[in-house]
């Protein structure tokens, strides 16, 4: 971890352009803290799994499909540039969010679990009435997305609120896809600004079966507590900050 | 054939799908019971594999069936339960809560559960000890007729389970059904148009409620797997195909579903000719519609 590189980079835009026409592509941005220090809310194991592995294969066909999309676009295939548009909004949509998960982690030592002061507090009190409030409806939340999602803490910067949304495989759009024709993408890594073009993400929760299956097993509910023992209140204040300025 | 339960809470579940419904999967669902006012509600059950929870060690751990059938499986059947009782679901098999909750993809909150409780049954079903391998003959024939070869039905049926984003289920079904449409007929039956399919489907949803008859399911919701593979489901797909999957569940269902679809054919030709019959009653002869009389209506 100590080896990694000082210069700041911002992971959600490109690492390295690829060689001949450009295309930019992605790495696996760093973590600012060891696998270990997460404990004893969310394992060793399990953010080392999540990081190398999940994260590192959501990149890596992202890559993959940008890179199928741009030869496709290029030669006029419009029939392959529609078809790659699931993969690069799965896999897309997971690098999206992992990026941003990682930032609203954060060792006790640095301020995880640590309650938002000033506007983002004031804004929470009035949106939801109190931090213990949001807690409970964020874990009432997540706990009830069914399947594979995220909850996240959001700002509407249209309509100056704060919001609290789940992205997820939603029940009302689910269909059956033949799987020579998958026609229909499914929500499970949709960032948040697929529910509204206004809202940017403050804070999320993945509840992927991932995030917590080898500590918690079944019991969602307990890892959804434990989890606010490490959320990064600094970073959902500084992005509220800026995008409400 | 018709419906067995006659109570005050009878659900008269009016379906295209005709009687032969009934017909389907197995009807050990239930054990019924009678509470002191007299009504019968029925509990879902529980059911457990047919085999010990250590038995697909080491390609299945214990532990996985602990969890996995111990804990989010025996979850479904306890909120189901919930969920029904003394509603007009309580009384139905879980089959038709299931197509009535599905409520045509405007799914009703007991649809998870009821489809989550079916599926993991006929998951634990689709798995034996010593499994792998080949399937019979028949199977293999058809396999092959609409795959090309036993070799890519794998490839396909893998590349689905692998390519279901999120949590799901891949299937190989028999799809009987000829068209969509309700009071449409097709007018070159033939046998090929009962086909061997591969789908995947996110979440609960389950071949079911397509009418397609489902033959084999791998859960890759990953729970499933994370226990024994982590994020490598590849290779649990793998270990599924290679050490756990039963074709002698598929034989059997295979042989279910061409008996139901063989059934419903007879239904619908019986419902055709008696609809046809009564036409020919009550006209007999073509009706007169311009008399061969001179036309009063040009006269002077």
């Amino acid at each position: 971890m100590a080896l990694r590189t000082l210069i700041a980079r911002n992971p959600l835009r490109a690492a390295a352009p690829a060689a001949s026409r450009g295309l930019q592509t992605f790495s696996l941005p760093d973590l600012s803290y060891d696998y270990g220090e997460l404990e004893p809310a969310i394992s060793a194991e399990i953010m080392q799994l999540h990081h190398q592995k999940h994260h590192q294969t959501y990149i890596t066909n992202y890559n993959k499909a940008l890179e199928q999309l741009d030869a496709a676009a290029a030669k006029g295939d419009a029939s392959t540039v529609v078809k790659l548009q699931s993969a690069i909004k799965f896999n897309g949509g997971g690098h999206v969010n992992h990026s941003i998960f990682w930032k609203n982690l954060a060792p006790v030592r640095a301020g995880g679990g640590e309650p938002p002061h000033g506007s983002l507090h004031k804004a929470i009190d009035s949106n939801f009435g109190s931090f213990e409030a949001l807690i409970q409806k964020m874990n009432a939340e997540g706990a009830a997305v069914q399947g594979s999602g995220w909850v996240w803490l959001g700002l509407d910067k249209e309509f100056k609120r704060l919001v609290v949304e789940t992205t997820g495989n939603q029940a009302s759009v689910v269909v059956l896809i033949l799987h020579s024709t998958p026609s229909v993408s499914l929500s499970s890594q949709d960032p948040l600004v697929t529910k509204g073009a206004s809202l940017v993400p403050l804070l999320g929760i993945d509840v992927w079966e991932h995030a917590y299956y080898l500590q918690y097993k079944n019991v969602r509910p307990d890892y959804l507590k434990n989890i606010w023992n490490v959320i990064n209140w600094k970073y959902a204040s500084e992005v509220f900050d800026k995008e409400s300025a | 054939m018709a419906a067995a339960v006659a109570t005050p809470l009878k659900f008269t579940f009016s379906s295209s799908h005709g009687s032969t419904r009934r017909l389907q999967w197995r009807n050990n669902q239930r054990s019924v019971k009678r509470p002191y006012r007299g009504a019968i509600t029925a509990k879902i059950e529980h059911k457990p594999p047919p085999y010990s929870l250590e038995a697909l060690e080491p390609h299945m751990s214990r532990e996985t069936f602990e969890y996995h059938w111990g804990k989010h499986h025996r979850a479904y059947v306890d909120n189901l339960n919930k969920q029904i009782v003394g509603t007009e679901l309580d009384t139905m098999p879980l089959e038709e809560i299931i197509l009535a909750t599905y409520n045509k993809g405007d799914l009703l909150p007991p649809f998870n559960n009821a489809a989550q409780v079916w599926n993991h049954e006929f998951f634990w079903e689709s798995m034996k000890p010593g499994g792998g391998g080949q399937p019979s003959q028949e199977v293999l024939d058809l396999i092959k007729r609409d795959f090309g070869s036993f070799e890519a039905f794998v490839t396909e049926f893998k590349a689905a389970a692998a390519t279901q984003f999120g949590s799901g289920w891949a299937w190989l079904v028999y799809k009987a059904n000829k068209l969509n449409v309700g009071n449409a007929v097709n007018p070159l039956p033939s046998e090929e148009d009962k086909k061997l399919v591969v789908v995947k489907s996110p979440n609960a949803i389950n071949p079911l409620v397509y009418d397609y008859s489902p033959l084999l399911t791998i859960d890759v919701w990953e729970h499933a797997y994370y226990l024994d593979f982590q994020n490598r489901r590849p290779d649990y797909i793998s270990t599924f195909m290679e050490k756990l999957v039963s074709w002698d569940a598929v034989s059997l269902r295979l042989e279910a579903a061409k008996a139901r679809a063989a059934e419903r054919e007879r239904e619908e030709e019986r419902a055709r000719n008696e609809y046809e019959g009564d036409d020919s009653q009550t006209d007999p002869q073509p009706v007169e519609m311009y008399g061969t009389d001179s036309d009063d209506s040009e006269a002077d």
